[in-house]
This record gives structure tokens, sequence and C-alpha cells, in this order.
């Protein structure tokens, strides 16, 4: 009877030793839900602050003011806007078209010893920190080309989304029914047909899924662009000079002694997590609507 | 991209008959294969590349100091003198906060959500924790400045100086920015990998185990406690060394919120310096090689130990997930 009132049988839930596992039980499940509680508070403390603090930055001239000297007034972020744009938008086409190639690669012809060293160096070079990657960049074109330039920062960007795409388009592919490749492959279309015209359409919405997160997670950088877009106080229209970038001019304000640039800085930095939450709550929004089923 | 797959994409709706022809297929086929192939090898050659890259960079500042750059404590540009000792200290100490942080509250989480969460729950709240890994690093920064350290001056550092300040740690001058706000940053910061990845290993513990353990009558926490956490160790293990990778790599926020003083301290609240933020601070305004290839060998050292540490927590998540993708990429 003793063996059963421990493993819990309903009629001994008097025992005192029934009672302190159900107390322990309940504390413990308490630090579990107060974990959760505990993770969800900085994200609702950082946007709050975010919301609160950025809609009074807000201005027009935000939007089409260059920076000016302190003393001048407050000035706006018209080209650290565009910069960006600039930099993530190369970045995102330079790391999406490799990104694909090399997932497709993994997916469909990787079965060997060479495709497991890609997949194990892309995941290592996920989690490379990004300010060494702008260290790379810095000596392999701002170097040579004796110049910071959005060139050398859109490179250095695309170089963080690679991994990210990489495996994200292995994945959406692998989940692609391989009688979809058979059928085709059995209408006597070449395989890299089929890759284009049958695999990649099937899996496509996945991988924009994953590519839109990749985006997000780029256009807030900031490290790796210190030393390759630098960033400038004009209007750039070189691609193969310094430029500015919202994130480095952020940066640069926030730590900043003026009020004018702190200001300026919230109104700013609403603009950018607006960006990166829509890009990347659409990315899931997206990928949710249009999930392809594990076989 | 090669021409070979431009072209053919727009021909794709309509094959023309001769693309058939055995010639064709072996060139088409050739290109594209050719073409994906450097893609993927292209990985390999920018990792390999970076290594090689930062060793050459900081050669001058390795023949210069040798080992002794390591255990140096004097960061002395006028006088040409490099060590990095206050950095690592710096670095150590921050990402040793932030992995104290999030390990609790992280695994606190991954077992909410796996364990504890009515269904419908599940994806909503496993995609807000995620979304904490979106809010880019300035921005935390930002917050951390204006918000995270007058917090942590007011409140929190008087709090502990009071109840704890006879253990040195916990002793000194309250200012709000330095390695405890650093610390805490970071583990805001790496709190959604260490959630998600062991989300994922616990996710895979069989169901039998769990219904066993339940079968002999054992409550939630003592299934938990015996039967997921043994399991999904290593897997939890791995998370815990991935977020620390990530912690250590970790850059703009820290520097916003660090104090930038290289210096060796018992207190958690005196303000210090991390290796990522002393290259992010002075590397455009190194004036000579020597300083420049210091910062190199700096950068160096963080890619060396990032490297190392993500190659054991990625064979540990490997082992248990057997490779199955996670929900996230980290």
């Amino acid at each position: 009877m003793s063996i059963i009132a421990a493993q819990g049988i309903p009629s001994s839930l008097s025992g005192t030793r029934w009672q302190r596992r159900k107390l322990v039980n309940a504390l413990m499940l308490v630090l579990i839900v107060l974990a959760l509680v505990v993770s969800l508070v900085p994200l609702i403390a950082v946007l709050a602050y975010v919301v609160i603090n950025g809609l009074p930055g807000l201005s027009g001239s935000l939007f089409t003011k260059l920076p000016r000297p302190v003393d001048v007034g407050a000035g706006g972020m018209a080209n650290s806007m565009v910069g960006s744009l600039l930099i993530v938008g190369i970045a995102s086409v330079l790391g999406t078209a490799l990104g694909i190639a090399g997932g497709v690669y993994l997916a469909e012809y990787g079965h060997g010893r060479f495709a497991i060293l890609v997949r194990f160096f892309a995941d290592v070079l996920s989690g490379i920190p990004s300010i060494t990657i702008g260290l790379f960049v810095y000596v392999l074109l701002v170097v040579p080309m004796k110049s910071f330039s959005a060139l050398a920062g859109a490179v250095a960007l695309a170089i963080l989304m690679l991994p990210l795409v990489v495996r994200t388009t292995e994945e959406m592919l692998k989940l692609v029914p391989g009688s979809l490749r058979e059928a085709g492959m059995a209408l006597g279309v070449p395989r890299w047909r089929v890759v284009l015209s049958v695999m990649l359409p099937a899996a496509v919405s996945g991988i924009i899924t994953g590519t839109l997160l990749a985006v997000a997670r780029i256009a807030g950088e900031t490290a790796p662009l210190l030393f390759t877009a630098f960033g400038n106080e004009f209007w750039q229209r070189s691609l193969l000079k310094p430029i500015d970038a919202v994130p480095l001019r952020l940066f640069k304000y926030a730590i900043g002694p003026y009020d004018v640039w702190h200001r300026l800085a919230q109104g700013a930095v609403l603009v950018l997590i607006l960006f990166v939450l829509l890009l990347s709550v659409g990315a899931r929004y997206y990928a949710g609507r249009n999930r392809l089923q594990r076989p | 991209m090669a021409d070979g797959g431009d072209t053919n994409l727009m021909a794709q709706a309509t094959p023309r008959r001769g693309s058939f022809t055995r010639a064709g297929r072996g060139n088409g086929e050739r290109i594209f294969r050719a073409v994906v192939t450097a893609a993927a090898a292209l990985v390999l050659v920018i990792v390999v590349g970076l290594g090689i890259d930062l060793v050459w960079e900081s050669r001058q500042a390795i023949a210069q100091f040798g080992f002794g750059f390591l255990t140096s404590q004097r960061w002395d540009p006028v006088h040409q003198r490099f060590g990095a000792l206050p950095y690592i200290f710096g670095t150590v100490v921050t990402s040793l906060i932030a992995i104290a942080l999030a390990l609790f509250i992280g695994v606190g989480t991954a077992l909410f959500l796996t364990e504890l969460a009515p269904e419908r729950l599940k994806t909503p709240l496993a995609t807000l924790v995620e979304l904490l890994a979106a809010i880019p690093s300035v921005v935390y920064g930002l917050w951390g400045i204006f918000v995270l350290a007058p917090f942590l001056r007011s409140t929190v550092e008087p709090f502990l100086h009071n109840t704890l300040g006879f253990i040195p740690l916990f002793s000194g001058p309250q200012i709000g920015l330095g390695l405890l706000a650093g610390g805490v940053i970071l583990g805001i910061m790496i709190l959604p990998t260490v959630a998600a990845i062991s989300r994922d290993v616990i996710r895979v513990v069989p169901r039998e185990q769990r219904e066993a353990a339940y079968a002999l009558g054992a409550t939630r926490w003592e299934v938990i406690a015996g039967v997921v956490l043994p399991y999904a160790r290593s897997g939890i293990l791995g998370a815990v060394i991935l977020g620390l990778g990530r912690a250590l790599g970790e850059t703009i926020a820290v520097t916003m919120v660090i104090g930038g003083r290289p210096q060796i301290t018992h207190s958690l609240f005196s303000l210090g310096y991390t290796i990522a933020a002393v290259i992010a601070n002075e590397f455009t305004e190194a004036t000579y090689q020597l300083y420049l290839s210091s910062l190199f060998e700096l950068g160096l050292i963080l890619l060396l130990i990032t490297m190392l540490l993500n190659v054991c927590a990625r064979l540990l998540v490997w082992r248990i997930t057997r490779g199955a993708p996670g929900t996230v990429t980290v």
C-alpha cells in the first residue's frame, strides 16, 4: 500500500510526502510561467520606449533634411535613410542570389562530404561576430579601393545574410515532395530545368519568408558598416564613396551629448524598428498562410 | 549569377524541343551545376578567407608582443604598447552575466512553450519571444543608455549594494553604465537564441518517455526534471554555448552601455570595455600600423573563440535534432 501511496494514487492524497511533491510541483510551474513573463518584459519595455519617445521625434524634416551642425538646428536624416535603402538593397540582391544558388546546391546536388562541410561552415558563418566581417571586408574592399563605400557596406551585409538564405533555401527545397521532381525528370526534362521550373516555384513562399527575415536582420546592423560604409553628412551619389546609414547615425547620435541629437535619434529609431518589425512580422504572417506541409 | 541561369529562367514556360537533345542537356546541366556549386563553395571561401585575413593583418602585433598580448594590461597607443587583458576581462564578465540571466529565463521559457502552454498560445508566444531577436542592436543600445542604465543606477544597483554589498562584486560606486549594464543587455539579446534552441531540443524528447513517467505517477515538474531536462541536457548546453558565442561578439549595444574604460575590477558596477567595443571605437582612429595590427589581433581572438564555441555547440545541437531545421535560423 505504501508503494502505491508514493506513486500518487488518489486515495493517498493526504500523505505528507505527496503534499510536498505537489508543493514543489506548483512552485516550479509558477517559476516557469514567471520565466516566460520575464522574457516578454524587455520586448514590451523596448517597444513602449521606442513608440512613446519616438512619436514626438517624428517630423517631416527627419525624412527630408540633411544632418546639420548642432548649433544650426535639428536637421534630419534623409541621406542616412537613402543610404540605408541603397546598402540594404544591394546586399539583399547579392545575398539572395548567391544564397539561393548555394541552397539549391545543398538540396539538389549536395550528397557528399563537400556538402556536409558547406552546411557546417554556413552554420559557423552565421555565428561569426558581425564586426569581424566588417574587418574582413575592410581588408578585402576598402583598402584596395582606397575608400569606404556603399559597395563595401553592402558586401559586408550580404555576407551576413548569405548563410541564412542558404540554409532556408535548402530546408524549403527539401520539403517539396520528391514525386514532383521525379515527375519532371520522367518527362525527360533535364535536372536543372526541373529545379528552376518545378522545385523552386514550389518552395518559393518559404524561401521568400526566410529571405525577408534575413533582410530584416541585416537592415538594423551597425557594426559591419562602421569600417565599410563609414557614414557621411551629405548626399552621396557614388556607390564607391563613403555613405551614411540609419544605424550608423543612430549610434553616433545616441552616444553624443546633445539633446537635439537624442530627439532625432529617438524619432529615427521608431522608423527603423517599424521597418524591421514590419518585414519580420510580415514574413511570419506570409509563412503562416502559405506553409508547405512536411511530407 | 550565371548567364545560363537567367536566360533559361525566361525560357522556362515553353521549353523548346532542341533543349532536350543530349548535347543541350549536358551543357545546361553542367553550367547550372557549376554555378550552384560555386555559390556553395563561396561560403567556405569566406570563412577560410576571413581567418587567413585576420591572421595576416595581425602578424605585426603577434610578432611584436607574442603571448604577452593576451596577458598585458597596458593598452597605450601613445607609447605603442598593446595588451588585451582588460578587454578579454570585460568580454568574459559581460558574457557570463548574460549567460547566467539567459540560461534560467531562456530554458524556463522553452519549458513553458513546450510543456505548459495551451496549444493555441504556443505559436504566438514563441513568435513574441523570437521578435526580441529582430530588434536591432543599436536600438537595444539606445534603450540601454536612456532606460536601463538609469534604472540600474537608481534601483537595482543600490538594492544589490544594500543586500549583497559584503560581496566585492556588488560594492563600489553605482554608475548605471558599466559591466552590469552590458551583461544585462547581452542577456536580453541572447535570450531568444537560448529559448528557441532549447525549445527545439526539448520538443524532440520522445513522447513515450514523458508518458511513461506520468504513468508512474510523476507530477509535471518531476517529468520535466526527471525526464525532459536530462534527455535535452546536451542540446541545452549547445544552446547556451551558441548564446555565449553570440554574446562575446555582440558589438554595438555593449559599446553604448559599457562605459569604455579598459580596467580590471572586482565590482560589476564599474565601467569596463569589451573586445568588440574597442574595435568599434578605435579602428577608424588607429593612426599607425602596429595599432591597427593590434586591433586586428583582437578581432582574431574574437573570431577564434566564437568559432570554437560555435563548432562545439553545433555538434551538440546537431546530434540531438539530427540536423533537423529549427523553426528559427540563429
